[in-house]
């Protein structure tokens, strides 16, 4: 079966600063896809030349089987729905608005009561309906990213990008967040890609890990593959543990000098 | 399926609120047009007023004195409805200004427009250069240097692609240098010259016309339906690039395109009315702080609550020293501010 996004050799640069590096991989609908790797290792980049505000260099990104550079804005904003890192910070709007902005690529002027019942049905899946009328900005960091999620449904596209949706949660509201988006791609079988610090909670949710490093692919596939001693040595240069006697691989961080003090904590960098 | 039938009914609240203030707005526009009408040094009634005014509009159905039907179509009713024109203008450009660059303090005035307006005005009465001749001399130069400010700051931020904040700093940056030239005109100007670049930078509706009127409200004519139409794009510019690029709007297109619109309604304003600030600034938000911040209810309603404070402080402006009239400029902020600061304090969400 063809992947519902493929993206094929795509290359990026910066003005002559190569920031992505022949990158291919498929996203398929069901599946959580998380995109890990260290600060400015491309995650966001790659994200956003897959639903087209960057153009690579070289390469494609071929959405239904066309590429996305032949397709209208408003086209790809129907089959790619992007939750930008700290969406939502300066809302004014209400809740129910907000959400009703998801259905822009569809919209002329007019809202119809289609619309009007997609954003309830939206809002009532994420357990919204109590702040509908409340301001965005005076919501809960967890709350805020459930009306952007809701947003990037009633979108109704078969792939949602988020880029760092957990980041300022606490540990609940992340597993909240994460829990809502791993439903969504079980239930309704929608691509759900998550760039991710937190590599716990990625091999928790995500049914696929993409690893890269300084814009290229490290590794690619199951987290229980991909997450690895080596791994986390070559690409994020520390050295860790990771657990394999839990549902998910778990990995800890270890201090500088422990493994040579076998497993100890270092009293100190002498 | 309780809360289905809250949730729809939540949200049409909200739209009925919206109507109401709208309609409130338009009430009030009309009615305070009526009474604007009647200010002067000849003595007519609202009832008279209305009546020449429709005698005007309708010569066979209704009948009013020569002379009332001359005061107001000859002097009275172009001023009055310049003023509406121009608040509505300054009002709209103010909001899509402030939402498309993200920033509360985003007005034709911090970005420098109205600056540059007055270094036009003033090259054109000290030195007498300019690009047309005659009466439109000063108007002419106004125009033409409030959209050069506007292409200078829009050609650097394409040129660097620079961001909204960027954008609010060079603007503010420009408005000093403008503001430098124009006090150096003052300085080498005589005291004539002076005076009548400080008395154009007041900003009235003194030296209004219906041709000027026509001139101004064809552009609004021409713009305020099309931004209105785009208000959806709007929302999501309001929320940040990334987030409009995500729901499909053509972030760049969209921006210049708006950003001029909003600029040439500036322009096409203060260049017969010389300085008049707030207005752009401030309605905007306290429309916002009634119904939100939904541009499709938001544009037009900022518009009438911009020129609802507008013919308001010309209306103060004509009356309060009668048969002095104050520059209007000088009143909105003086009738505006407290009304600003009632509502910042009182407001629900505080």
């Amino acid at each position: 079966m063809m992947p519902l996004i493929s993206i094929e050799d795509l290359s990026f640069a910066y003005r002559d600063r190569e920031v992505l590096h022949e990158i291919t991989f498929p996203v398929e609908g069901g599946e959580v896809l998380g995109l890990v790797g260290p600060n400015g290792c491309g995650k966001t980049t790659l994200i956003r030349c897959i639903n087209g505000m960057l153009s690579p260099r070289r390469g494609r990104v071929v959405l239904d089987g066309r590429d996305i550079r032949n397709m209208h804005r408003r086209e790809v904003a129907r089959a790619v729905a992007y939750v930008p890192q700290s969406a939502g910070n300066r809302t004014t709007a209400t809740v129910f608005e907000t959400v009703l902005m998801g259905r822009r690529p569809y919209l002329n002027w007019k809202v119809s009561p289609t619309d009007e019942e997609k954003v309830v049905e939206a809002l009532t899946l994420l357990d919204l309906e109590e702040l509908a009328l409340r301001r965005v900005a005076e919501l809960s960091g967890g709350e805020r990213q459930r009306v952007m999620i809701a947003r990037a449904l009633v979108q109704e596209t078969g792939a949602i990008f988020l880029d760092e949706p957990t980041s300022n949660l606490d540990v609940c509201h992340q597993m909240g967040v994460m829990e809502i988006l791993r439903d969504l791609a079980d239930k309704k079988g929608l691509a759900i890609v998550i760039a991710l610090h937190d590599l716990n909670l990625a091999a928790t949710y995500c049914h696929r890990l993409l690893v890269l490093e300084g814009g290229s692919i490290y590794s690619y596939g199951a987290p229980a593959e991909v997450l690895t001693e080596d791994m986390l040595r070559s690409v994020y240069g520390i050295e860790a543990v990771v657990k394999r006697d839990m549902p998910a691989p778990y990995i800890v961080p270890l201090r500088r000098g422990c493994l040579e003090s076998g497993l100890k904590p270092a009293r100190s960098s002498q | 399926m309780e809360q289905y039938i809250s949730l729809y009914e939540g949200y049409a609240r909200l739209k009925r609120t919206r109507a109401a203030f709208i309609l409130a707005l338009t009430f009030g526009l009309v009615l305070l047009i009526g009474i604007a009408v009647t200010l002067g040094s000849a003595d007519l009634g609202i009832g008279e007023s209305y009546l020449a005014i429709l005698a005007g509009l309708f010569p066979g159905t209704f009948s009013a004195p020569d002379l009332a039907i001359t005061i107001v179509w000859d002097y009275r009713l172009h001023r009055v409805l310049f003023a509406v024109c121009a608040g509505f203008g300054l009002a709209v450009a103010g909001s899509v200004m402030q939402g498309i660059l993200r920033n509360p303090l985003a007005s034709p005035f911090t970005l420098g427009i109205a600056s540059a307006a007055a270094t036009g005005a003033s090259i054109a009465i000290v030195l007498g250069a300019g690009v047309a001749g005659g009466e439109y001399l000063i108007i002419g130069n106004a125009f033409l240097f409030a959209l050069l400010a506007a292409f200078g700051i829009y050609g650097m931020a394409r040129y660097r692609g620079i961001g909204s904040e960027t954008m609010v700093l060079a603007g503010i940056a420009l408005m000093y240098l403008f503001s430098a030239v124009t006090s150096l005109l003052q300085y080498v100007g005589s005291s004539e010259q002076l005076q009548a670049v400080v008395f154009w930078m007041f900003g009235s509706v003194d030296k209004s016309t219906w041709p000027k009127l026509g001139i101004v409200a064809l552009v609004l004519a021409c713009t305020v339906p099309y931004l209105i139409y785009r208000a959806w794009d709007l929302n999501a510019l309001a929320e940040g690039d990334e987030v409009a690029a995500g729901l499909g709007v053509p972030v760049e297109r969209s921006m210049t395109v708006m950003m001029l619109i909003a600029s040439l309604i500036t322009a096409v304003i203060i260049c017969f009315t010389g300085t008049i600030g707030f207005i752009g600034l401030v309605a905007p938000h306290i429309t916002r702080m009634v119904i939100g911040s939904d541009f499709r209810t938001l544009l037009p309603a900022s518009g009438l609550t911009g020129a609802l404070l507008l013919l308001a402080a010309d209306s103060i402006a004509r009356s309060i020293l009668a048969p002095q009239v104050i520059p209007v400029g000088i009143v909105t902020a003086f009738l505006g501010v407290p009304f600003f600061i009632y509502l910042f304090l009182h407001r629900r969400d505080a």
